[in-house]
């Protein structure tokens, strides 16, 4: 098939590439632009590892293809990183609350949480736990990942994180 | 699970869209938000020669208020229709349907009418467009056509529309004057946010004294296509919908149902959630109704 | 215990997770290579069926496709890989030849210039298929009176031995009760979200194979030199290429020979990333499928007697690891618990479904399953609380070291102090009222209970004990520290990590001895032919195992540093004190050489060190698991593992009596894994595990029909449970430092999933026992208690 030509904006640098009009934007992402950041889980739209924000939004990159993102904007965790490498606070957040082992999930774990906050700057827990509900992680039983967003949002609302998020009951 | 070739068009006009699918032969296919499709795609379980990307359509994205009916543009996003105010004011029962409909990231990029042209026998869409009766406008580019929600829906996964046909909207009957308005929404999935097992839809109107005027019942994924329990509906009329009353009328929908056993649920399971659900969506929207003024 | 310690069980951010956050994590996908080429797999879409012919012509004639391999040419290319037990007439290569035995085996391989063209290809070989009757059921595969799998083996039994520990017949006779039940262990396994894969590359110029692949085992690259008929040292594996998740089922030893073969054969870089359908289904992905009936013996007043246990397993069509699954918990057969004797029947079986891979706890958290369904019971039939019954049964603290009648002897713990902390943390009698208010308003509810060991350390004796041509007795985990010349500590470790946290646990060991602060050392992971000997992150033995290494290494590196400093000083070693890398004499402490000056003596001025000391400053250690060493006894007897960590759980669940939906509201967990060395690591594996063990008790399990279909080969089948599915868990940690270990560590790589089905079916089980019915299968899936309430009488719709 006659490969097509698209200009999409990553992380606010227009790229541009020629593309065949099946090239998943995942795909495309990782290997045309090497933005290794976002994965690949399940290619059938259940897992979330490879969510991106598209025009800010959180969506799935294994359910898009390339060319349907010509003339869009799309960030990904490597974008969530301030210039120069800073973490930004919820990428901070899950250090601190050791949000992750093997880190596969992580990069859309932390899209999913990032579109939250920006949403909702002071979601309840329940609203955590639905918002990152579409993204699947195997290691963490997801209890760190959900601290690591309230200590972001207390954070955000520059409260005292409560202790009972220490999550330290002993 | 890479997609097997195809061309790839984005018109701008729905007659510009009609054209690539007639010209298509029966191998283009027209993609929306692609949720359901892509998948099947990278199964290669779906294999268009040519994919018609209708989302720079913009007559085809859009909820209006049009007298009795709220249209709601096929291409608009799940997502969208959700925070409409629109959508929760007139259509109650939608607006409490769409969360259930996948997670977020779906929501962000899945269509309305993609949910129903993909008829899957799960979808909450489609419940909600079977219940209130809703009607599916549909195009070639030259004619327009308008479709019931009893007549759309086929068969798993097959709607009546015609090859070369681009379904444009779906009008949702908005019950104006009917007294109080409630709507209700129940279903069950292995997981959250997954497809329903079964799921129940009831939008009732209740007069003064709180007796039922107008009722609206449908259950999905207990038959092949969604079905409306219109024996329910009309032993509802002239009740009171409390419990009882309910749980009475329930044995109604035994025949209307035909479910199906699959790895999640047997046909003796799903009958079990289908009278569970469906007495909660009634007392469910009959609670709401009472709440309003 | 953080008294004790500077930096050792401090909620300290790791080392690992900084660039995991960042995006900059390198996997196995992230590998790039000039002229790499992708491998797409051709799978049988039978479970049972001859080869007639494979015709590759129209995936050849695809531009961009460089080969399509067969399993004709692989296996004679190609020795057969090996299984733990010795079955020599079960050969097993990466492609399927003259028959395949399983749906979604793999029959070829198509090599092209992309993954897309490789798919395109891959759907033009064409196989003709002459399908034979699948063999399914595992019981029927015991009988072995129909197919044969493998009819060269004549028999579908891989193993099978009865074991007796004491007078079990009298013990059972002396008891005043006895009950019997069978349980069932579904189909389920780990599913990593990342899928396998590897990549090769062969360097023709020196004559090696360079892998990279996500995977944890340090045997990978023997095993791919055995198979490819390669010398030891002509296969180095890169152990440096981050795991996206294993929980043990990572092996991957048929991708690597693919990618192996085919990169020697083609002059290119060849990789294979599973598709998550290649994965589900041919991968290495399916865990233990379990049938046990067991019989206990016990005293109207709880006492467990004894207990009688035939666990038959079936491992699909190829055993590989599988059959052992049975045999570690020989280590642990009696829990917690001070149950006298035990026979136990381990039958492993073959069918024609997916190979079964070694799976978190290996083979634990089903018998654990078991036991505690037991416990259970015998409270039920005697109208006794469930934790006073295990009360009753425990160990006590003052027992220790405690051996079992398997011959393992127990390390440590205080189980009665860790249920204490447990019903304390979740309010049992308030918990159980909150049950009995929920079961008012019309819903099912129930408080589960489980008690469950975690053994740790890996001494793998169920290699000996299940195959006596197998007179393995050495597990050992080695560590290197070296100090470079401004003074900078780096640690090389063995193999790969999947997100156990091995780069922390090293560098808080090191920095804890030495008195650096971790995050200033480095820690690298080897690659297989620079690294020492090492057997892998399994068994809940890396804290235990590399933890002790490095604390060897860093002595050792330490002592150096004192016996330098004190030949400078005009001392005696015993007369000098080091502190934070620096050592002073101690009765005149301004009399100091700091840790620049050892540093510069040991790279720089030989004039300066004692003399015959070895120049530079490094150390490795390679530390045998402790109590390791010992084959097993005649009577299958035998020390399984050193260290014994304890959990006990307790959940409420909610079951919507309209729908079958279980709910879990509340989840509380108390554990013992001794010493902590990173409490957020800790934390995260206890959280993990339980999260998978509720996916194992409610919601995932790999299907198959009557024919050996399989039918949960996507995301969309296999439920993994997501963040609504688990409950936020409270958790109390109590401490029985083990004897045996450095710090007095135990194992926590394992946590929360032996437990946590049990504690769940259990709570489920408690839910429905007001309406009389009870499921000793897991999972327990909604459809399943949705058509049991449509049945049942008094339950509301």
């Amino acid at each position: 098939m006659p490969a097509k030509r698209i200009t999409v904006i990553v992380n606010g640098e227009p790229h541009a590439a020629s593309v065949e009009p099946r090239l998943t934007l995942v795909d495309f992402l990782r290997d045309v632009l090497d933005l290794t950041g976002t994965h690949v889980g399940c290619e059938h739209g259940v897992c979330g590892a490879c969510s991106v924000l598209f025009d800010d939004l959180p969506i799935r990159s294994c359910l898009m293809f390339a060319v349907q993102a010509d003339g869009h904007r799309v960030s990904t965790v490597e974008g969530l990183t301030e210039p120069g490498g800073g973490l930004s606070l919820i990428q901070d957040c899950f250090w601190e609350t050791h949000s992750l082992q093997c880190g596969y999930c992580t990069p859309g774990m932390l899209i999913a949480a990032h579109a939250l906050l920006r949403r909702n700057p002071d979601p309840s827990r329940q609203e955590i736990r639905k918002a990152i509900s579409g993204n699947l992680c195997r290691c963490t039983g997801y209890g760190q990942i959900v601290e690591a967003i309230e200590l972001a949002a207390d954070r955000l609302n520059q409260r005292t994180p409560s202790p009972e998020r220490d999550g330290h009951d002993r | 699970m890479k997609a097997a070739a195809f061309d790839y068009v984005r018109p701008a006009t729905l007659r510009e869209a009609c054209g690539y699918l007639a010209d298509g032969d029966g191998e283009a296919r027209i993609i929306a938000g692609g949720q359901s499709l892509v998948p099947l795609m990278a199964m290669r379980l779906v294999r268009p020669r040519l994919l018609v990307d209708i989302n720079d359509v913009a007559e085809l994205t859009g909820i209006a208020r049009d007298g009795s009916e709220v249209v709601v543009g096929a291409a608009t996003r799940q997502a969208d229709a959700g925070r409409s105010g629109i959508v929760v004011d007139d259509v109650p029962l939608l607006a409490l349907a769409l969360p259930f409909v996948g997670h977020d990231q779906t929501r962000n990029r899945g269509t309305v009418g993609g949910s129903l042209a993909h008829a899957d026998p799960s979808a909450e869409i489609g419940l909600v467009a079977a219940a209130l009766g809703a009607t599916m406008t549909a195009s070639d580019g030259e004619t327009d056509r308008r479709i019931d929600a009893a007549d759309f829906f086929q068969a798993p996964m097959t709607t009546t529309l015609e090859p070369g046909e681009c379904l444009t909207a779906v009008r949702f009957p908005v019950w104006p004057g009917a007294g109080r308005v409630g709507a209700g929404f129940q279903e069950v999935s292995a997981r959250d946010s997954d497809f329903a097992i079964v799921a129940a839809a009831a939008q009732l109107a209740l007069d003064r004294d709180g007796v039922c005027r107008r009722a609206a019942v449908a259950v999905a994924n207990a038959a092949p296509t969604p079905v409306r329990l219109l024996r329910i509906e009309e032993a509802l009329i002239g009740q009171r919908p409390d419990n009882e009353n309910i749980e009475r009328l329930l044995p109604l929908m035994d025949e209307a149902i035909e479910p199906s056993t699959d790895l999640h649920a047997g046909a003796d399971a799903r009958r079990h959630m289908a009278r569970s659900l469906t007495l909660r969506a009634i007392l469910q929207a009959a609670a709401n109704a009472a709440r309003e003024p | 215990m953080t008294d004790k310690y500077r930096f050792l069980g401090r909620p300290r951010r790791t080392k690992e997770d900084r660039r995991f956050i960042a995006g900059s994590g390198r996997y196995v996908a992230d590998i790039r290579l000039p002229g790499m080429a992708h491998i797409a797999l051709v799978a049988s879409p039978h479970a049972s069926a001859r080869i007639v012919s494979i015709d590759t012509g129209a995936a050849l004639a695809v531009d961009g496709v460089r080969a399509v391999l067969t399993g004709a040419e692989l296996q004679q290319a190609t020795a057969s890989m090996q299984h733990g037990v010795h079955l020599p007439e079960i050969l097993w290569y990466p492609l399927a030849a003259g028959v395949v035995r399983y749906a979604g085996e793999w029959v070829a391989a198509v090599v092209a210039d992309d993954r897309y063209i490789a798919e395109d290809a891959a759907e033009l070989v064409a196989v003709a298929y002459e399908p034979l009757p699948a063999v399914v059921d595992p019981e029927e595969a015991f009988a072995s009176t129909g197919r044969l799998v493998h009819p060269k083996h004549g028999s579908n039994v891989l193993f099978h031995r009865n074991f007796i520990w004491g007078p079990v017949e009298a013990d059972f006779a002396a008891a005043a009760h006895s009950l019997d039940f069978r349980a069932r262990w579904g189909r389920s396994s780990t599913v990593p979200i990342e899928t396998f894969g590897a990549v090769a590359c062969w360097d023709s110029g020196d004559d090696i194979l360079d892998v990279w692949a996500s995977v944890q085992m340090p045997k990978y690259a023997d095993q791919i030199a055995d198979a490819l008929r390669l010398q030891g040292n002509q296969v180095r594996v890169h152990f440096d290429v981050d795991v996206g998740g294993s929980y043990g089922v990572k092996r991957g030893l048929k991708h690597a020979i693919l990618v192996g073969y085919l990169a020697r054969k083609l002059g290119r870089p060849v990789r294979l990333i599973e598709d998550r359908l290649e994965n589900m289904s041919g991968g290495d992905a399916h865990g233990p499928d379990r049938i046990f009936d067991v019989s206990v013996a016990f005293d109207a007043d709880g006492t467990v007697r004894s207990m009688k246990m035939r666990a038959l397993d079936d491992c699909g069509a190829y055993p590989g690891r599988a059959p052992l699954q049975l045999g570690k918990p020989v280590g642990s057969i009696v829990g917690p618990y001070r149950i006298g004797s035990v026979a136990y029947e381990a039958i492993s079986v073959c069918t024609n479904k997916t190979a079964q891979v070694a799976v978190r706890g290996f083979g634990q958290a089903p018998t654990t399953f078991a036991i505690e369904t037991a416990i259970d019971r015998v409270a039920g039939y005697l109208g006794l609380d469930r934790v006073e019954v295990r009360r009753r049964n425990f160990i006590r603290a003052d027992q220790f070291p405690y051996t079992i009648p398997s011959g393992t002897e127990y390390d440590s713990g205080d189980y009665h102090a860790v249920m204490r902390k447990l019903t304390d943390l979740a309010n049992y009698p308030a918990l159980l009222e909150r049950r009995d208010q929920i079961r008012k308003a019309g819903k099912l509810a129930g408080v589960g209970i489980a008690a469950a060991m975690e053994p740790g350390g890996g001494n793998a004796a169920f290699e000996p004990l299940f195959n006596p041509r197998n007179d393995t007795t050495l597990w050992p985990e080695s560590c290197t520290v070296k100090v470079d010349r401004q003074g900078a500590i780096t640690a090389l470790i063995v193999t790969s990590s999947a997100g156990q946290g091995h780069q922390t646990l090293a560098a808080t060991v090191i920095g804890e001895t030495l008195g650096f602060d971790p995050v200033g050392i480095r820690v690298i992971h080897s690659d297989s032919l620079s690294s020492l000997p090492g057997n892998s992150p399994v068994a809940s033995r890396m804290a235990i195992m590399l933890g002790g290494a490095a604390q060897k290494a860093a002595e050792i590196i330490r002592d150096r540093a004192i016996r330098i400093a004190a030949h400078n000083l005009g001392r005696d070693p015993s007369g000098v004190i080091y502190a934070d890398g620096a050592v002073a004499v101690t009765d005149d402490p301004s009399k100091r050489l700091s840790w620049e000056q050892i540093v510069r003596i040991c790279h720089r001025q030989y004039h300066l060190m004692p003399p015959g000391m070895e120049p530079g400053l490094q150390a490795s250690y390679t530390l045998q698991v402790p109590k390791g060493g010992a084959m097993p006894g005649e009577d299958g007897r035998v020390q399984m593992y050193p260290c014994f960590s304890f959990e006990a759980h307790m959940a409420l669940v909610e079951i919507d009596p309209g729908t079958g939906k279980v709910e879990i509201p509340e989840y509380y967990v108390a554990h013992d894994c001794g010493t902590v060395i990173n409490p957020l690591i800790v934390r995260g594996m206890m959280l993990g595990g339980i999260a998978h063990g509720i996916g194992a008790a409610l919601y995932e399990k790999f299907e198959y029909d009557e024919t050996g279909q399989h039918l949960s080969g996507t995301f969309m089948d296999y439920l993994l449970p997501s963040s609504l599915e688990i409950p936020m868990v409270k958790i109390a940690e109590h401490c029985t430092p083990s004897p045996l270990t450095s710090h007095g560590q135990k194992g926590a790589g394992e946590s929360g999933y032996p437990g946590s089905p049990a504690a769940v079916a259990s709570a489920v089980n408690d839910a429905l026992a007001p309406i009389g019915r009870r499921v000793d299968a897991l999972p327990i899936r909604l459809g399943y208690l949705a058509g049991m309430l449509r049945t049942a009488s008094g339950a509301a719709p």
